[in-house]
């Protein structure tokens, strides 16, 4: 082999794997159409706050494999409609001591369309921020007289997950002025700030390498648009919060406890990172 | 005994004569193998779905003798051809007892 041709052909090998590491990194280009009616946005313009960070915004699901994604195509197929369905019978269920159901007060579930796509928010009595999980235990307790759910449990996030249907394609749109500021703040402090022994930030993953591989996993955005969702490997409705804990024990460190205000300004700020993808939930991923 | 055991199926409403359709069918059942045990150390009762059959018309489709191994929440999928109009009839015998039913109709034409 002349010297010359040797080294074409060593371009040739490096330009050959070079395709390869492409051909994994980023996001897919499948359309997700659930039922085959519900049209997902699954990638948009990324929002003016994010403008250095980002150009464009995916969902998960678009860096699951073909048939992961698959299940979250058709409602019968989707493991976590079993717990939406439990959920929608415990709307209707009389619980506590005031002798009410969710349906008593709210009637059909249908009318919390678009609610789930503003969540978290702040309070406009108390100046608190209150995430879906708050509202549904507010209720229990203080209306109905009955026990609050315990926050990833499968009746909460199944009941998370009933409401969120009823949003279901529609764009999320958290508020982040006004007096959300403090609490967004706070929620993007935290995103940029390096927990445990491996020092690692939410952003190092999933702003700075997201499409790339993290040992067997797929690094996606860390969207939240499609929670609660579905995880197979825990075979159950997963909560924002529950995620939130995974991914801090993952970097070695002591966690915030689900449900602290901590994680309700994280999820803020997670949440407005995802404004214009579609409200997925319940998703399916890995 | 089992709780919340809901039959869930999907069958196309209409097909071709002689079309092979892909049937969905899923049941909510917790599927205790009875291999496990409690927190104090007692057995939990084995309770599962052990049969589960589909008819076409009367006629026999598939025929299933389910064993404890199998998770929870038993989906099966599976094709059928129909030569006619007709009812697919679903059912799913429980330990305890109990069997669930489902039914779907089918127009050919």
């Amino acid at each position: 082999m002349t010297k010359a041709s040797k080294r074409a052909s060593y371009i040739a090998l490096i330009a050959a794997s070079a395709f390869a590491v492409a051909a994994n990194a980023g996001p897919d280009e499948d359309s997700l159409t659930i039922n085959g009616e519900t049209e997902i946005v699954t990638e948009t313009a990324a929002p003016d706050h994010l403008s250095d960070a980002f150009d464009t915004i995916y969902s998960g699901w678009r860096f699951r494999t073909d048939e992961t994604q698959a299940l979250e195509m058709d409602d019968f197929d989707n493991p976590g409609m079993l717990t939406v369905d439990a959920a929608m019978e415990a709307y209707a269920t009389v619980e506590g001591s005031a002798g009410e159901s969710c349906q008593g007060c709210h009637e059909g579930v249908e009318n919390f369309e678009g609610l789930t796509a503003t969540m978290p928010k702040v309070d406009e009595e108390t100046g608190k921020l209150v995430t879906m999980e708050d509202v549904i235990n507010e209720c229990r307790t203080e209306r109905m007289g009955a026990d609050a759910w315990k926050w990833s449990g499968n009746e909460m996030q199944g009941m998370v997950a009933l409401i969120g249907l009823q949003s279901r394609g529609m764009p999320m749109n958290v508020a982040i002025d006004g007096p959300a500021a403090p609490f967004w703040e706070q929620g993007k402090e935290m995103y940029y700030t390096r927990y445990g022994q491996l020092e690692l930030s939410c952003a190092n993953c999933h702003e700075d390498n997201y499409g790339n591989m993290i040992r067997a996993d797929h690094l996606s955005q860390g969207q939240t648009n499609g929670f609660p969702t579905y995880r197979l490997k825990q075979a159950k409705l997963i909560s924002k919060h529950n995620r939130f804990r995974g991914c801090i024990r993952d970097t070695r460190a002591e966690t915030f406890a689900e449900g602290s205000d901590e994680f309700r300004a994280l999820e803020l700020y997670v949440a407005s990172r995802g404004n214009g993808l579609s409200v997925e939930t319940p998703a399916v991923r890995q | 005994m089992a709780s919340g055991v809901k039959p869930r199926v999907k069958v196309p409403k209409s097909a071709s004569a002689g079309e092979a359709i892909t049937i969905k069918t899923l049941i909510s059942h917790p599927m205790e193998s009875g291999q496990r045990k409690d927190g104090d150390g007692n057995p939990i009762p084995r309770s599962i779905i052990n049969h589960f059959t589909c008819t076409f018309n009367g006629e026999t489709v598939i025929d299933v003798k389910m064993e404890p191994a199998i998770s929870t929440n038993p989906y099966f999928e599976f094709e059928a051809t129909v030569p006619e109009s007709g009812t697919f009839e679903f059912t799913w015998q429980d330990d305890d007892g109990s069997t669930y039913t489902e039914s779907k109709e089918i127009t050919v034409g």
